[in-house]
């Protein structure tokens, strides 16, 4: 091994081999029995709870945390999974402090919350590890849905669907269910395989079809029509396919790509030493997966990771615990800039940013420059809709929905990411999945 | 720092926390522990007649409920008096008498209830230097079935009987232990003083079963598959032993009698409580059991303390000052109306009070959507529930003013009366004669 953090440009195995297993291990580890009991001492049992009302998926947590108090963990995880079925993956990957913990009550008098999303792993893990499911299958209905996307959107809604009693086929575009939970998410949120862990035990419901490497719309997969001439119903929960651009020129530079891909990337990985990083990184953007890039970055031994973002940090859609994640790794977050060239022959060398100012018309550009040197640029700056049957209606970008998830068109249903309503969060989107279940289900029956 | 120099009858100790005659003070090394932290004196673990001693358990001993992060909250034993032998204790008590003597040694007692088995210990007990003895007529397990212990402590003949034999023959100060596991305790108490007893001291510990196993189905502590009821005691029996001591310090037949309180005292501030309700003194063990000897060190600083800010410069001027406020319910003023207020700035909407008071009580709580908790006085009879639940003591009661009407009852609010004079009272018009 010759590479070190030094090395210059885009290089493998910056760092000694065992940096790898401990730099991408398990960034809050699970609470034992004692740690969990005492966590959740801490819960009032609040009358009507905040906590309950921040979640999207509207789990009964004052519930769930006195039964794992009572020492019933599995009976803890039977009622967070009815109100989410990837109660597992939410308690690794929900932005807590937004919700559930920003909102519960301990903050107003200590500003420590009850530690929600731990608990809430030690009780789906808990179950989990049983390799118990803890359904069974409503009597057949004879009836069939298609959903597109298996993500969470896609999963929760195939889930509940099956648990009703009908036979589910899941088509996915990528080679693995799961998703972002599988293809997005920083992996040292989800490490140990869960996210198929997850899918696995999902499908033990039964009355579940996957079908990987399909596509809607592409040329030997099938269409929307298809599918609505051979299911009763559609669910359409494919995500975001696209990736804003910084409409640059020289955005076509070796070294840039979008966040998304090097996360993908990253997550697929059989061997991280082998995954190659520059030595000076800049990431574009302020979400969370502007963050989640930053930070792996710097996890796979990228020298200087430095992520500029257009607004200030009190804007930034990424939490303050998740900017304070990245600050605590060593990335350096610059704010109130935005790119205005691309340097560089052939491959990046550089990328000019200017100040930004609040102006009356939105932010403008000030005067004021600098250039940060990059081996590698990670562009973070929103992902769009793909290409959409067009009797679909899109609004704003993304699929406008009714209620529970009804699209403009007959017999299809749509949730998660794709569609314009709510935050783009896993338990938003097993929110939408499962809401468009029920009222799937009550449109078969009723038809 | 006050001065917290004891006096119990004739007994000096430098300060009023005594450990309880228990395993902590079953042998000289635990209590030259003890008096190295500082205690201010021992109740020697019960000494039984000579002979063979008496042969304890080897399984558990223990049990105990906890409460939030597994605080020990209240402790159950099935331990019986010391099992070893008479001739070791008496030379051990001797020995550390002799090394502390301004600590204060007590020896606990519990021989056959016959006029010879007292006889003949009380002069050996006597011969040790130790400052007085202590009649262990409360332990409820074990040797109540041998005719000792709260088998004598549940029939005042016999306490009186004993005690005065134990007056006839020994001249140290005797204290009565007294059981719980009695309806009156005032019945007990006043035999021991009819005996002549100096001092009683409550409560000992209470028939309990702390939990049962649910997969053995069993009490806990099991002992090869059977349980049996224990001794319970520890901060959970705190207020059934405070009542005890308030009942004896208030009674006229009893009121004066010197008494040491036991049940619970765990912090400096129950001691406090304890010896404004009329005892003398502390005693102290599952606090010790639970945390070692040094706990000792806080009740003292905590005490002095609170002397200190109370101007108090002896705990006589402690001792019973809460008796006077301990009435009859019938005496208490129907005329002190009060209403919960939540104060909003400290209130963190929870919601507890309110689904206290809508589930379980007067409906007197009114929630916006906006989760803000207010108190509806013409539905509030002050039951003080909501200040209970609450987790950060937001809620405090007001007193309305003489003359302010009542919106619950419409009522102005007048002088003190009580339920002896109230019109719905069938004895009232008697009693107003």
């Amino acid at each position: 091994m010759s590479n070190s953090q030094l090395t210059e440009g885009i290089a493998p195995a910056r760092l000694d081999p065992e940096s790898y297993c401990t730099n991408f291990a398990d960034h809050a580890p699970p609470l034992g029995t004692q740690e969990a009991r005492i966590a959740a001492d801490r819960c009032y049992f609040c009358y009507d709870a905040p906590c309950m009302e921040a979640c999207p998926t509207a789990i009964d947590i004052p519930l769930f945390i006195r039964q794992i108090s009572t020492g019933t963990p599995e009976a803890a995880a039977k009622t967070i999974f009815d109100q989410n079925i990837m109660g597992g993956m939410c308690a690794r990957v929900c932005p807590t402090e937004n919700l559930c913990e920003g909102s519960c009550v301990r903050m107003d008098s200590e500003g420590e919350p009850v530690e929600i999303g731990a608990l809430q792993r030690f009780a789906t893990d808990t179950l989990m590890a049983k390799q118990s499911h803890p359904y069974t299958r409503a009597e057949r209905t004879g009836k069939s849905v298609a959903v597109v996307g298996a993500g969470p959107a896609g999963l929760a809604c195939a889930h509940r669907l099956a648990m009703k009693g009908h036979e589910v086929t899941v088509y996915d575009a990528r080679s693995k269910p799961g998703g972002l939970n599988e293809y997005g998410i920083a992996s040292y949120k989800t490490p140990g395989g869960f996210a198929q862990a997850e899918v696995d035990w999902l499908m033990q419901i039964g009355g579940i079809t996957i079908v990987e490497n399909w596509q809607l719309g592409r040329v030997g997969d099938g269409d929307l029509a298809e599918l609505l001439g051979d299911y009763d119903a559609v669910f359409l929960g494919m995500g975001l396919s696209g990736v804003n651009a910084l409409r640059l020129e020289g955005e076509d530079k070796d070294g840039i790509r979008p966040a998304t891909e090097f996360i993908a990337e990253l997550r697929q990985a059989s061997d991280l030493a082998e995954l190659p990083i520059g030595r000076d990184v800049v990431v574009i953007g302020g979400g969370m997966t502007a963050v989640d890039a930053a930070v792996q970055s710097k996890l796979l031994g990228a020298l200087n990771v430095t992520l500029v973002y257009r607004r200030s940090r009190a804007e930034m859609p990424a939490s303050t615990v998740e900017q304070e994640h990245a600050l605590t790794h060593g990335v350096n977050i610059i704010e109130n800039a935005a790119p205005i060239a691309i340097h560089g022959n052939g491959a990046v060398r550089q990328v000019e940013f200017a100040y930004t100012k609040k102006g009356e018309g939105g932010l403008e550009m000030t005067e004021a420059t600098f250039k940060l040197s990059a081996d590698q640029v990670f562009k973070a700056i929103g992902q769009t809709l793909g290409d959409m049957p067009p009797k679909v209606e899109v609004a704003g970008g993304k699929i406008k929905v009714d209620g529970a998830g009804r699209t403009s068109v007959e017999r299809v249903w749509a949730g998660g990411d794709c569609t314009h309503a709510g935050e783009d969060l896993t338990v938003t989107a097993v929110a939408q999945g499962r809401d468009a279940a029920e009222e799937i289900h009550q449109f078969l029956m009723e038809g | 720092m006050a001065d917290l120099t004891s006096e119990f009858i004739g007994i000096k100790s430098p300060n009023p926390f005594w450990l309880a005659s228990a395993p902590p003070t079953d042998k000289e090394y635990n209590v030259r522990r003890a008096f190295e932290a500082g205690w201010g004196g021992v109740v020697w673990k019960t000494l039984g007649s000579e002979g063979p001693p008496v042969v304890n358990v080897n399984g558990p001993r223990y049990g105990a409920i906890y409460g939030a992060d597994r605080r020990l909250l209240g402790l159950n034993n099935i331990e019986l008096i010391t099992d070893r032998p008479l001739q070791t204790n008496l030379r051990e008590i001797k020995a550390v008498k002799q090394d502390y003597p301004d600590r204060a040694i007590i020896v606990s007692l519990m021989v056959p209830c016959d006029e010879e088995s007292w006889k003949a210990i009380l002069p050996l007990v006597e011969e040790t230097g130790a400052d007085g003895i202590e009649l262990n007529f409360g332990c409820p397990h074990g040797m109540a079935e041998r005719g000792m212990g709260s088998a004598v402590g549940q029939v005042p003949e016999y306490i009186e009987m004993v005690t005065r034999w134990c007056k006839q023959y020994c001249s140290l100060p005797v204290i009565v232990k007294l059981t719980p596991n009695i309806t009156d305790i005032r019945r007990p108490a006043e035999a021991a003083k009819r005996g002549g007893a100096d001092a009683v001291s409550l409560i000992n510990t209470i028939n309990s079963i702390t939990s049962v196993d649910l997969d053995d189905f069993a009490p806990e502590p099991t002992i090869d598959g059977k349980g049996t009821h224990g001794g319970y005691c520890g901060p959970a029996v705190k207020p059934i032993a405070l009542n005890m001591v308030a009942e004896i310090a208030r009674d006229p037949e009893t009121a004066g009698l010197p008494i040491s309180g036991i049940g619970g005292v765990t912090t400096w501030r129950d001691a406090a409580e304890f010896m404004a309700l009329g005892a003398g003194n502390v005693q102290v063990c599952t606090a010790a059991m639970t945390y070692g000897f040094k706990v000792v060190q806080e009740m003292i600083s905590g005490l002095s303390d609170y002397m200190d800010r109370k101007g108090f410069t002896s705990t006589s001027e402690l001792v019973g000052r809460a008796v006077p406020n301990v009435t009859d319910w019938q005496y208490l003023n129907l005329n002190y109306v009060t209403k919960a207020e939540i104060n909003q700035d400290d209130c963190i909407k929870c919601g507890r009070c309110y689904a206290a008071c809508e589930d379980t009580s007067h409906q007197a709580i009114a929630v916006t959507e906006d989760r803000v908790y207010s108190v509806k006085d013409e539905e509030c009879v002050a039951c003080n529930l909501c200040v209970e639940v609450c987790p950060v003591e937001c809620i405090t009661m007001r007193k309305m003013d003489k003359g302010e009407v009542d919106p619950r009852t419409g009522e102005t609010v007048g002088d003190y009366a009580n339920w002896t004079s109230h019109p719905n009272n069938p004895s009232a018009a008697t009693a107003a004669e």
